[in-house]
């Protein structure tokens, strides 16, 4: 179990709890939190569940894969800490994250 | 001064459990809509993502639960009634409720009709036996997994994309499959002729067998399928057979309320159809679309999110995203198909990319400018197009095509 804290752009702090073993995306849809919209599901097709992290927070949250980097890169959203949130998998070592979402998505 | 205040909603009722009416309560939660709502379905599951349905969860990859939109506790927690297994017989605009099979009469502020479509079929004896079949829900679906497997003969009807996802999935489960579709090439109506003619070779590679620009002539076999047979004489022996050949907008219930349709339901950018109150979205809805000028019947996820922000936004006073280029995918074998945008007057197709490493990306062109991109196993060639499409930016065929010219500098 992770807790994860998702800012919406205006500053709205969603703090939810996101079971090990399941996206940030997952957890997000699964609450509500406005912002990640996840077209597709987690299928890695649409770019629509983008967050930003806290670059302290990059090592733990894993590298991304070659698909994911190529997907953001034309999402215009090369930097380091833009992440899939469907690719980011809630663990122990989540526990206290903190992730920006977009204005809009895509 | 306009002293007018504008009535504020305080019961919305949803009909549709699919994508779109799942989408639009989360939506419209998300916008502070604080009055109670109402998600009525007929299947007797709540909302779920549908386009597994001929992919993983026919594997077997995805649970139920897997494919569920949200998870069991959202409705409850989100404060959404959710009715299953519920038939809206009728609407009454004019006293602003929906009876209900169970004989209930639900009164609505706004009512948002989000009830999709339901398969075509076709106008043949013995296309009433228990094993020819259509894939729209889960049940069909679940129907369908029964009949696939080594050694299995499935025969499907139509080549477009239910017919050519199920045929990669069946071949993957051991079943033999031919595909039967009646123009000279797959996709016709809405891919390309390279991207058709890729995907039949690729198929073919795996297995599958085609009859096209078929005419069909009979469903042969008295209690059951047992073959499809052409004018021309071939005959394709099956143990089932699957007939993909589109969808019709489910707009019955509409019609009877005096909701005007015309292939769909009739609305206008907001979503609203001709009878106040009442909104319509998803595969149903025929809105005019503001990057093309005319009105569109678009059956795809990416549409029904977009039109149920749009009536989130609007039921809600909040000012609504602006327009976004329509876009589909699809995934067959590990091929991963992504389209955007609608090929309208198109004077110049490019293709970018080399179709025997089964990689690459077509782009059409209208005066210079992408006007849509499909792209196989390509994503950034689409996420590239969708910008182009949306930018207008000008550009030549050659740039296009020049593998040379990295896409970063075609989007710049």
């Amino acid at each position: 179990m992770a807790k994860i804290t998702f800012i919406e752009h205006d500053g709205t702090p969603h703090c939810i709890e996101v079971a090990d073993g399941t996206s940030l995306m997952q957890g997000a849809v699964s609450h509500n939190v406005p912002g990640i919209e996840a077209d597709c599901g987690g299928a890695m097709t649409c770019g629509t569940c983008l967050v930003s992290i806290p670059p302290e927070w990059l090592e733990k949250a894993g590298r991304r894969s070659d698909e994911e980097a190529q997907m953001l890169q034309f999402l215009g959203c090369a930097a380091d800490n833009v992440r899939l949130s469907c690719q980011l998998i809630a663990s122990p070592d989540l526990d206290g994250l903190c992730v920006h979402v977009p204005e809009s998505q895509g | 001064m306009n002293l007018e205040i504008p009535e504020t909603p305080r019961r919305i009722v949803v009909v549709g459990g699919g994508h779109g009416g799942g989408a639009v309560v989360g939506f419209l939660r998300q916008y502070g809509f604080a009055g109670t709502i109402t998600l009525i379905g007929e299947e007797p599951v709540a909302p779920y993502h549908r386009p597994p349905l001929s992919k993983a969860w026919l594997k077997g990859d995805v649970t139920v639960d897997g494919l569920a939109l949200k998870p069991g506790p959202f409705y409850s927690e989100q404060n959404v009634e959710l009715r299953l297994c519920v038939r809206v017989e009728s609407i009454d605009p004019a006293a602003r409720c929906v009876a209900l099979a169970t004989g209930e009469r639900l009164p609505y502020d706004e009512l948002i009709l989000a009830t999709g479509a339901y398969p075509r079929t076709l106008p043949l004896p013995g296309a009433g036996h228990h094993n020819v079949m259509t894939l729209r829900n889960l049940a069909d679906a679940e129907k369908l997994r029964g009949a696939l497997g080594p050694g299995k003969r499935l025969a499907i009807i139509g080549g477009g994309y239910v017919g050519l996802e199920c045929a990669a999935t069946a071949r993957a489960l051991g079943a033999e499959v031919v595909v039967i579709e009646k123009a000279p090439r797959l996709l016709e109506r809405v891919a390309s002729v390279p991207i058709s003619a890729f995907l039949q070779r690729y198929h073919e590679r795996h297995g599958v067998g085609f009859a096209l620009a078929a005419n069909i002539e009979a469903i042969e076999g008295t209690d059951r399928a047992e073959a499809v047979r052409l004018a021309d004489g071939r005959r394709f022996p099956c143990d089932a057979l699957l007939i993909g050949v589109g969808a019709a907008p489910a707009i019955a219930l509409a019609a009877a309320a005096g909701i005007a349709c015309n292939d769909g339901i009739t609305v206008d950018d907001d979503c609203r159809t001709s009878v106040p109150h009442v909104f319509a979205l998803g595969d149903v809805a025929k809105r005019p679309h503001p990057l093309y000028q005319r009105a569109l019947r678009l059956e795809s996820v990416p549409s029904s999110m977009e039109q149920a922000k749009r009536v989130a936004a609007v039921i809600t006073g909040r000012e609504p995203a602006h327009a976004e280029v329509p876009w589909f995918w699809s995934d067959q074998y590990d091929l991963k198909l992504q389209i955007a945008g609608l090929p309208f007057d198109a004077d110049e197709l490019v293709v970018r990319g080399d179709p025997e490493a089964d990689k690459f990306a077509v782009f059409h062109l209208r005066d210079g400018r992408v006007v849509t991109v499909e792209a196989i196993s390509a994503p950034p060639e689409f996420f590239a197009g969708k910008k182009l499409i949306a930018s207008g930016k000008v550009l030549t065929a050659a740039q296009l095509a020049d593998l040379a010219v990295p896409l970063t500098e075609l989007i710049a």
